[in-house]
């Protein structure tokens, strides 16, 4: 049977290359006109701790996680133990033979808390103490299990390749477990062969093939069509890209101007401000362009840094997760004071504190809302899948100029990482807006004010060095020329001044940018939410809809300033209304309430670190519209 | 057009330090510099931090960035890197840099950029009263302290020295012409130069005042005052560096001279080395154009504003097909 869709996961020890497997998955399916839709998991950790990357491969766009696994490529015994059960009936488990007898409790990476829920589930269902005792349980479930003798497979490739070191051969477990999956769903070899070679140099491309094919072959022939599910390749209407948020992030940010990137090493966002290194030089329509990447010494420095680049002319942004951004507080307050249109990439993750630092959250809207002392205008734009994190990343340079405040573009760890396939994002005509920026020419001989009063509160602006346009800039309160001023009379008019551009980004900017709506515009059943929950959403919610539910989606982007009289105008009114969002307290939720009046009266919640899947959204969303849900409810798939 | 001292003072702006301030002798020195340097106001960039030596920033007709408590040199660093043909001049009180800005401190001299940064240097916290700063000698007590200083006294010199900075100088608020030829010094080398600027708190410190720097307390036989500071140019002391192999040596010399104080304190150049990459031309290493075309004058979009970066380079790695 040709299938529509297979859930593919890799799983092994942290450094064992499971990323590299999971890239070559996903290529090789996206080089056959399938659509990808990857998750990749990691402790914090360098090399050991388990990790792995769930992959969705179908012929219909994927928008988000579900929590089946229809072929499970276990690189270790852990990763069977850590996923068996999310095997569905019908699957199959590829497994290295030779660890068929060890002791599951005694693997040596398991934490204690995961070895007390393990050993219950052991007891509960009569399993002894072996792998193959769990994996024979498993088989008494209809999933299949693929042993296959790694070592034996991978001494005899390196006999191939001329390679006998033991710890060369074991790296290419991975490429193993790719070849048996393949195999098993009897895909088109040259497209892995395809993947193979675009991703490594000449040399390793060839060894990688080598050993794939010699799996690949192995598994035909002792395996034959034990899986009852075969994956085809199909014709790709379009040009595609596998591209992940952090990548996103990085072409949507050179697409809108940024030159200078600061940013100091934290997960989940410094792969951005690498890929931005890498990708340094940019080729234009005419002369080359570039951005300058600034590892600084830490988040204090990359936010001012960033500002200073902005006062003197270019388009800035720097990039962090929590705790940098805690250190940034200051650092936004006077930018947000001085009128700087700075910009913050704001990657979310597991907190508070140094809370699960690789894995996902979305518990910082309040705070990127608030942090900085006083009050002072700025602007927080939400994305909500690896699409709009490209165009928001180009986007948010525009609103920083125009409306000359610092913009906060929020992302979270689950976007930062996933990978998926997409049309390649059409970027032709992305326009660069300025706002009232001066130059030399513009002020020919005029008296020229950094904050002068006007009538909307934006002063244009000029860089530093502008020929007749000597200017000021102080973290005091200040005068129209940006020297220190405590004046009572003058103190109000700043204050009112920089306040006042709120209401410019409320009346200039159309409420369709700032929020989506998806789904029966008339129904009384209303989701609410923000950020990566979005493409869970939207897929519960079609499956809904096959099943007669009726349900709408209402999607929020820009968070600060919210679009209050919109958002009033699409939840009144509404029977249901249901916050999903990956926090403990619903923080959306709240804002709503206090900038609407209106609250939700239903809830689901995830702060488990691990991004919301389609399959429990739908679940969660289909007890409320049954009638059988309590006021909140809390998720937990994962691993 | 020749620039005079008094083409660089702001009009309508009341300096407002104490009277007897040093930060007067740094604002003059300051216009002096740049008025026989010959510098185009609109070029020069003053970025401070806070106490009182942030005002600085306002008290000189040049552009001025009053920023945030010890994040002087990473304002600077941004703005200098957007646009290197900026002279960015860095200000800051000896708190600033010392105590809560040290770790930008040590980790600029990494970095090398061409820009001059000016420490005023004062041993107390002027504007919030009178604590102790990072530059206090232990077991002082100036005069409004409860106890005297529990802590031991940074090295600024020596600081800078092993921190990378490449031009490493002193000189003292009230000796006017000698601190404009070490900022004009400073301004002139290529690469980082750090400017340790004595100045008595004529409020706060009362043990290192204006009369303890002119040795008022020590008079020779004939009734004159003997100075506690000396010329190190006037000592023969050399501080160039030729080659990278007296580096070590020459610095070790200079950290050696960083160690006077008490009766002899000696002001001049430490150390100078004029080879180093700056963090300019280390980034034109890897853009070619940096010089011609850094980040603040790069055109974003076409003449109708539309982006024309070619995503291409990016792209192409992505694609699946």
């Amino acid at each position: 049977m040709v299938t529509e869709s297979i859930n593919w996961m890799a799983g092994g020890a942290q450094g064992a290359g499971v990323d590299t497997a999971a890239n070559i998955f996903g290529k090789a399916c996206g080089y056959g006109g399938l659509y990808v839709f990857g998750r990749r998991e990691y402790h914090s950790n360098i090399k050991g701790l388990h990790s792995y990357f769930h992959l969705r491969v179908s012929l219909k766009e994927i928008l988000a996680n579900v929590n089946d696994v229809n072929l499970l490529a276990a690189f270790d015994a852990e990763t069977v133990v850590r996923h068996i059960q999310e095997v569905t009936p019908e699957g199959g488990i590829i497994v290295d033979a030779m660890e068929m007898n060890r002791k599951i409790l005694d693997i040596p990476t398991l934490p204690p808390e995961f070895k007390v829920q393990l050993d219950n589930f052991l007891k509960e269902n009569g399993i002894g103490e072996t792998l193959k005792d769990l994996l024979d349980f498993a088989e008494k479930k209809n999933v299949h299990v693929f042993p296959v003798p790694y070592i034996a497979l991978l001494n005899k490739i390196g006999k191939q390749l001329n390679i006998s070191q033991i710890s060369k051969i074991t790296r290419m477990i991975n490429v193993l477990t790719i070849g048996v999956s393949f195999a098993l769903l009897k895909y088109d070899k040259s497209l892995v062969e395809k993947a193979v070679k675009s991703m490594f140099p000449e040399k390793i491309a060839t060894m990688n093939i080598v050993a794939f094919n010699e799996a690949y072959d192995y598994a035909l022939r002792v395996f034959k069509d034990k899986l009852s599910f075969k994956l085809e390749r199909t014709d790709a209407k379009e040009e595609r890209i596998f591209v992940t948020g952090n990548q996103a992030v990085a072409m949507g940010k050179v697409l809108g101007g940024c030159r200078v990137q600061t940013y100091y090493p934290i997960t989940p966002a410094a792969d951005e401000s690498e890929y931005l290194e890498e990708h340094q030089i940019l080729k234009t329509g005419s002369e080359e362009e570039a951005i300058v990447v600034v590892q600084t010494e830490d988040e204090i420095a990359a936010i001012n840094s960033a500002s200073g680049a902005v006062m003197a002319g270019a388009r800035a942004a720097t990039s962090t997760s929590g705790p940098g951004f805690s250190l940034m507080a200051e650092g936004l307050s006077w930018a947000g004071h001085s009128e700087v249109p700075v910009v913050v990439t704001y990657y979310q993750r597991g907190a508070p504190a140094t809370g699960l630092p690789t894995r996902h959250g979305q518990a910082d809207l309040r705070f990127a809302m608030h942090a900085g002392h006083g009050e002072f205008p700025r602007i927080i734009l939400a994305s909500g899948d690896i699409r709009e994190c490209f165009y928001d990343a180009a986007n948010v340079f525009n609103l920083a100029e125009k409306y000359q405040m610092p913009v906060i573009h929020l992302i979270d760890k689950a976007m930062a990482n996933c990978s998926q396939t997409y049309p390649v994002f059409p970027h032709e005509d992305f326009k660069i807006d300025r706002g009232a920026f001066l130059t030399e020419k513009d002020i020919d001989g005029k008296e020229y004010k950094r904050f002068s009063f006007t009538s909307n509160g934006i002063s244009p602006r000029v860089a530093l060095g502008t020929k007749g346009a000597v200017h000021w800039y102080t973290g005091d309160e200040h005068n129209e020329t940006g020297h220190i001023s405590e004046e009572v009379p003058n103190r109000r008019k700043m204050i009112e001044k920089r306040m006042m551009k709120l209401q410019l980004v409320d009346r200039e900017i159309p409420s369709e940018e700032k929020m989506n709506f998806y789904g029966d515009k008339s129904s009384e059943n209303v989701v609410v939410s923000w950020g990566s929950p979005k493409g869970a959403i939207i897929e519960a919610s079609e499956m809904l809809k096959e099943e007669g539910f009726s349900l709408g989606f209402l999607q929020m982007r820009m968070l600060h300033p919210l679009p209050v009289e919109a958002v009033k105008r699409v939840l009144a009114g509404r029977k249901r209304i249901i916050d999903v969002e990956d926090n403990f307290t619903a923080q959306l939720a709240g804002v709503i309430k206090e900038k609407t009046g209106i609250s939700p009266n239903f809830y689901i919640l995830k702060y488990t670190g691990r991004p919301t899947t389609t399959t429990e959204i739908y679940e969660a969303l289909k007890a409320i519209l049954t009638g059988k849900a309590s006021e909140r409810q809390v998720l937990m798939s994962g691993n | 057009m020749e620039t005079k001292p008094s083409d660089f003072r702001v009009p309508d702006i009341f300096a407002d330090w104490c009277p007897g301030c040093g930060n007067f002798g740094i604002m003059n020195a300051l216009q002096m510099a740049f008025a026989e340097l010959g510098l185009e106001p609109h070029r020069v960039v003053m970025v401070s931090g806070i106490g009182c030596s942030g005002k600085q920033a306002h008290n000189v007709r040049v552009n001025g960035v009053h920023t945030l408590h010890g994040r002087t040199l990473p304002f600077a660093t941004g703005v200098k890197v957007a646009n290197p043909e900026l002279e960015v001049i860095a200000i800051g009180g000896d708190g600033d840099g010392l105590g809560i800005g040290a770790g930008h401190f040590v980790n600029a001299g990494r970095r090398n950029i061409d820009m001059t940064y000016i420490i005023h240097n004062n041993g107390v916290y002027g504007l919030t009263k009178g604590q102790a700063s990072p530059t206090l000698k232990r077991d002082l007590k100036t005069k409004s302290l409860p106890k005297p200083n529990i802590n031991d006294a940074v090295n600024p010199i020596g600081l800078a020295i092993i921190s990378g900075y490449t031009f490493v100088g002193r000189s003292y608020a009230f000796d006017v012409r000698h601190l404009k030829d070490i900022i004009k010094q400073a301004i002139q080398h290529k690469g980082l130069a750090f400017v340790d600027c004595l100045q008595p708190c004529p409020t706060y410190n009362d043990i290192n005042t204006k009369d303890w720097y002119a040795g008022e307390d020590r008079r020779d036989a004939l009734g004159k005052p003997q100075s506690r500071l000396y010329k190190l140019e006037e000592a023969g002391f050399d501080p160039l560096v030729r080659d990278w192999k007296e580096d070590w040596q020459k610095k070790a010399t200079a950290l050696e001279k960083a160690q006077e104080w008490g009766d002899k304190i000696p002001i001049g150049v430490f150390y100078k080395k004029e080879y180093e990459s700056t963090f300019e031309e280390r980034i034109s290493g890897r853009i070619p154009f940096y010089a011609e075309r850094p980040p603040a004058k790069q055109k974003l979009g076409n003449e109708k504003g539309i982006s024309t970066v070619d995503l291409s380079e990016f792209l192409d790695d992505l694609k699946t097909s």
